[in-house]
């Protein structure tokens, strides 16, 4: 083979790879795509939004909606499903959670939000969400998500809506399963 | 243009192998353009018997040939074999028997790579047709397999599936490897890069976005097997992870790789309109800046399959203008053509009918493109008929009529013989008329609100389904017509000269009919 | 064997074939073009996808026209020496340049009609559209009223064993209500798998994808019924589970939304309380006094020879079964009649009462009757 063929040859050979591990880099690049744009209704932790709190901010409405995914048999719903809320102001909303089983189950919240243009503007100190959360059989919580809405948010929007679905990830956790106490079958 | 002939003692030495093990250890690229071929039909009727069922159970409302579990898996193994094992595949055999000899080079660069390329392939479709025998069936979740469907809920053969797809990708790379480096450093001395053949050009670019794709291809369904078994949440929003991520990721490779169906079929018929018009290609620049500029456009509107997703306006917009500029330098392809005729001297053989009702009904499939780009429009034709009738139309009478134009046309180079004139006009009507009574009547009933891969539907489809199950009947009975044809043409029929076309130009003409086992040993010497 | 030879027959070829023989109903020839729909936005699309389809004619004529004329006027016979012309720098760059202008033609008022579908202020009312396989559940956020909506064509239908009807595959047991006249939100999302939710009437389409909501809203002034159906392919029964909404006048929806929570207040009652025997006592004895005190006396007692004792009865004592049975059918030859008139509730609360009081709780096997125990003895058992 002639060197202007090894050359391509290998320039091809190292393409190849590049391009398979840069099929992979798209999933980072996605999440800090959404991060940085609020695109996707994705919302992630926030802290430093003291800036953020002002007194003259504008009335909106919250709304939140619970789904469970599958057969989730949890008892999964808001306390509230209205909120009315001014923008630069903190906000605690609720929701209630049971599960209804006799096992022990771990739970997984993710949130969406609409329009996927208020995201951004969504801030949230604290939710349900961040964690993983288990119920022993019977239990019931109420889960806070604690949330600030910036009045840089677009002024044609008064209305966000703030859903969750939780899943069941109770198979994925062996490890916790594996210290429940005996006879809880 | 002169070309050096053929040493008889190297033909001695060096002449194909006899028995089968002359096509297992061939690295001849006629060999394997051969083989290609051959598998590449073969899985064109397999894939169209499958299309036979589907059309079938869609002739009438009802569920009465096939479950809607099974209808699925033929929806999903019709595409992929189609698209994998088909119009893909042919079109490197194409490549194979035909670059070299265009750009006056004994050979592919890398000959042993190549016949690896060729042989995993019947191993591949072995291992996924195979699962239509598995517990749970084939895969049934499209050719596109969006998760979470493909992942979560799918029958057990999807691990299969997913190697499969690995092993046809690992084959279309090496396949693509091979003619960048072949065309880049093998050119006989004064075959320049704006003096090659456009068939060359068009392979070089699509091959170009082969290597950059199919890994990304590789690199989803790579996440799908972690995902399935590995306990990772790439599609998976309970673990982080999200479907839609899937979408841009399959999508990423999924545009490019419809122009890879294209462009080397565009190449095809720039040859074949030039040659039966007796008369030199219309802007032989603009032609490959043309291809140039779709096959870079093409990385950025792969989101036009994904607009009612829940995309953002922004985002929308950007994709819904990118992806109708496409249709500036497609425009221009046309045009050229069309120009290349224009006061030519025209005759009509079976290469130049297939590549004339290319033009026509290649450009009707890409005006209902255009119609797709148009976001708030798309709305009500995403999933439906409407996008059914679109694709079939770019790759029926696009894509595979340039294969079959491409067969009739350098048939008598590969074989030495004529192909029998009457019959291959014969299978031209036949497979025009086919097509469009399958695929016209899709767009309606697309409109009208029939979705995609639905087993069954409702009666104010009936009738039009009807008529698209009789045309796909024909359709499909007419390439047994194309069989004998092949065939028959492989055992005898007039001979053909070197020249064999009037109008015909291009290295690959200089020498005889059949090709010389082993051509351009020296290379040629242009003038 | 020879019985499944004849139902196979029957099924695969002797029905189809008359089904075939008989009209097609609906079959629609002239069911060529999309719809226009019955909002402004879908009209809005309908002009963008008529203006689109316009000019790719127009191009397709003017195209096809020079290249049709070229294939008679061209050909070898007529035109025996061809020109040698082949390029024209002026003419690529001028059919570059007109299509390019021809294309941003469409793409503004695309963009305009896109920006207004996506302007999705809050609506009137909300409905939370959830996908599963393989039916559509409708949550109205505002009214709590939910429900399921399946599929309700008879799979008798399906295999050919009876005629189709009118709306074959597009009928569904329970039909979204909306009002004329107000803006209806939709949120989308799915339990399991992708689905796409589509109302070709409104110009919606918005896929459903688990853990992430999609928006769409609309406005339909005219009462009427409109159909949709599942556009992404979610599994075996992705052709099965169409959408029927039914735009009504606010009054008549103020009305069934009334009904829907009168519904959904009875279920959950029936289903989800847990009822304690003290509630269930309670009411039971306020319904005892007013339907069964005649009879059978304030103490259970009743009079002897006529109107049978409950108090230490041998059926209030240890036959839970049997004593529903009697409320639920009445007595065949006797004064006593059947009670199922009375609400799940109430009937469950007398019944519990007549089991617990005047010592029975203590003398028998104590067991009480919950709504659900009513519910499920209504419900046939196949």
């Amino acid at each position: 083979m002639n060197k202007g063929s090894k050359k391509t040859l290998t320039k091809l050979i190292i393409a190849v790879p590049l391009m398979f591990a840069f099929g992979f880099a798209l999933v980072p690049l996605y999440d800090v795509f959404c991060e940085v744009t609020g695109l996707n209704g994705k919302v992630f932790q926030s802290e430093h939004t003291e800036s953020l709190v002002i007194d003259d901010g504008r009335s909106i409405s919250l709304q939140f909606i619970s789904t469970n995914n599958e057969n989730m048999p949890w008892t999964f719903q808001p306390s509230k499903e209205v909120m009315k809320i001014e923008t630069g102001k903190y906000h605690t909303a609720t929701f209630f959670v049971k599960n209804t089983t006799n096992k022990k189950m771990v739970a997984q919240a993710v949130p969406s939000v609409a329009p996927s243009n208020a995201a951004a503007h969504l801030k949230k100190l604290e939710c349900f969400c961040f964690e993983q959360q288990e119920l022993l059989p019977g239990e019931e919580a109420t889960l806070p998500v604690k949330l600030l809405v910036s009045n840089e948010l677009p002024s044609n929007i008064k209305n966000i809506i703030l859903s969750y679905t939780i899943f069941d990830i109770t198979d994925y956790n062996d490890e916790s399963l594996a210290h429940h106490e005996t006879g809880m079958e | 243009m002169s070309a050096v002939i053929e040493n008889h003692h190297e033909d001695h030495h060096h002449g194909p192998a006899k028995g089968i093990t002359r096509w297992l250890y061939t690295t001849n690229h006629k060999d394997i353009g051969t083989l290609y071929l051959w598998f590449s039909f073969a899985m064109f009727l397999i894939g169209g018997a499958m299309a036979m069922v589907i059309r079938a159970e869609l002739f009438q409302p009802g569920m009465q040939i096939v479950e809607p579990e099974f209808y699925n898996q033929m929806i999903t193994l019709h595409g992929l074999i189609m698209i994998f094992g088909g119009v893909m595949p042919a079109f490197v055999g194409l490549a194979n028997w035909l670059v070299p000899m265009m750009i006056g080079a004994p050979d592919m660069a890398l000959p042993r790579m190549n016949n690896l390329s060729f042989w995993i392939l019947p191993f591949a479709f072995f291992i996924l047709l195979s699962s239509l025998f598995m517990e749970g069936g084939a895969p049934n979740f499209g050719w596109t397999f969006y998760a979470p469907l493909s992942t979560t809920y799918a029958p057990p053969s999807v691990t299969f599936f997913i190697f499969s797809v690995h092993i046809m990708g690992a084959s279309s790379i090496m396949g693509a490897i091979n003619v960048v480096v072949t065309i880049m450093n093998m050119r006989a001395p004064g075959v320049g890069l704006m003096k090659m053949p456009l068939f060359v050009w068009s392979w070089l670019i699509t091959a170009y976005l082969l290597i950059a794709v199919m890994p990304v291809l590789a690199g989803a369904v790579t996440m799908m097997l972690m995902d399935i078994h590995f306990g990772t949440s790439f599609f998976n929003a309970a673990g982080g992870g999200d479907p839609v991520l899937f979408q841009h990721i399959f999508w990423f490779f999924g545009h490019p790789e419809v122009y890879i169906m294209i462009l080397p079929a565009f190449g095809i018929v720039s040859h074949i309109i030039e040659t039966f018009s007796r008369k030199q290609l219309f802007g032989y620049s603009s032609m490959v800046w043309a291809m140039l500029s779709i096959a870079i456009l093409s990385f950025v509107v792969w989101a036009h399959h994904m607009f009612t997703v829940g995309l953002p306006l922004a985002a929308e917009i950007f994709f819904m203008w990118a992806t109708m500029l496409i249709a500036v330098p497609t425009g221009v392809k046309v045009f050229n053509w069309v120009a290349t005729m224009f006061r030519g001297s025209i005759t009509f053989e079976t290469p130049m009918l297939f590549a004339l009702a290319f033009v026509v009904l290649f450009t009707i499939g890409g005006l209902s493109g255009l119609m797709l780009a148009i976001v708030p429009a798309d709305f009500q034709y995403h999933d439906t008929y409407f996008v059914v009738a679109h694709f079939h139309y770019v790759l029926v009478p696009g894509a595979i009529f340039s294969i079959m134009a491409a067969v009739y046309y350098w048939i008598p180079k590969w074989t030495g013989n004529m192909y029998d004139e009457r019959l291959g006009k014969l299978h031209f009507w036949l497979s025009f008329t086919g097509v469009n009574v399958t695929f016209f009547p899709q767009h309606f009933i697309g409109l009208a609100g029939m979705p995609r891969r639905y087993p069954d539907y409702a009666l104010q489809f009936a009738d039009w389904n009807m008529v698209s199950s009789v045309g796909a009947f024909l359709f499909g009975f007419s390439q047994l017509l194309f069989l004998f044809i092949v065939l028959k043409t492989v055992m005898g029929g007039k001979k053909a000269t070197a020249q064999v076309w009037e109008g015909a130009k291009g290295l690959e003409w200089s020498v005889a009919s059949p090709a010389p086992y082993h051509t351009f040993s020296t290379p040629p010497k242009i003038d | 064997m020879t019985f499944k030879l004849l139902e196979n027959l029957n099924r695969k070829i002797i029905f189809p074939l008359l089904v075939l023989a008989s009209p097609l109903v609906k079959a629609d020839w002239f069911a060529l073009n999309m719809t226009r729909g019955i909002t402004d936005i879908s009209n809005e699309v309908f002009e963008l996808h008529m203006l689109i389809f316009w000019i790719c004619v127009v191009i397709g004529v003017l195209v096809f026209g020079v290249m049709f004329y070229s294939m008679w006027a061209h050909t070898k016979k007529k035109n025996p020496v061809p020109a040698k012309f082949h390029e024209n720098h002026k003419l690529e760059i001028a059919w570059t340049i007109i299509p390019f202008l021809i294309l941003i033609a469409m793409a503004v008022p695309a963009s305009k009609t896109l920006v207004k579908i996506y302007d999705d202020e809050a609506g009137d009312i909300n409905i939370q559209v959830t996908g599963y396989q393989w039916k559509w559940q409708y949550r109205y956020l505002e009214d709590g009223v939910s429900f399921f909506a399946n599929l309700s064509t008879d799979l008798d239908e399906i295999y050919n064993l009876v005629p189709k009807g009118e709306n074959y595959l597009q009928e569904v047991d329970e039909m979204v209500v909306i009002p004329a006249g107000k803006k209806v939100r939709f949120l989308i999302t799915a339990n399991d798998v992708i689905h796409s939710w589509w109302m070709p009437a409104f110009a919606i389409k918005q896929d459903a994808i688990p853990g992430f909501v999609n928006t769409a809203w609309t406005v339909v002034d005219q009462p009427g019924i409109y159909r949709g159906k599942c556009t992404e392919l979610c599994g075996k029964n992705h052709g099965f589970m169409p959408i029927v909404v039914k735009v009504v006048e606010q009054a008549e929806y103020d009305e069934w939304v009334f009904n829907k929570k009168q519904e959904a207040i009875k279920l959950a009652e029936l289903t989800t309380k847990e009822w304690s025997t003290a509630e269930l006592n309670e009411r039971g004895e306020g319904i005892y006094e007013v339907n069964c005190v005649a009879c059978h006396q304030t103490e259970g007692q009743g009079i002897a020879g006529i109107f049978p004792a409950l108090a230490g009865s041998e059926i209030a004592l240890n036959n839970k079964e049997k004593h529903i049975e009697i409320l639920m059918e009445g007595v065949q030859g006797a004064a006593m009649n059947s009670f199922d008139y009375l609400s799940e509730v109430e009937l469950a609360a007398v019944i519990t009462y007549t089991r617990q009081a005047w010592g029975n709780a203590e003398n028998g096997d104590g067991e009480i009757v919950i709504p659900k125990d009513i519910v499920d003895y209504k419900e046939p058992k196949i």
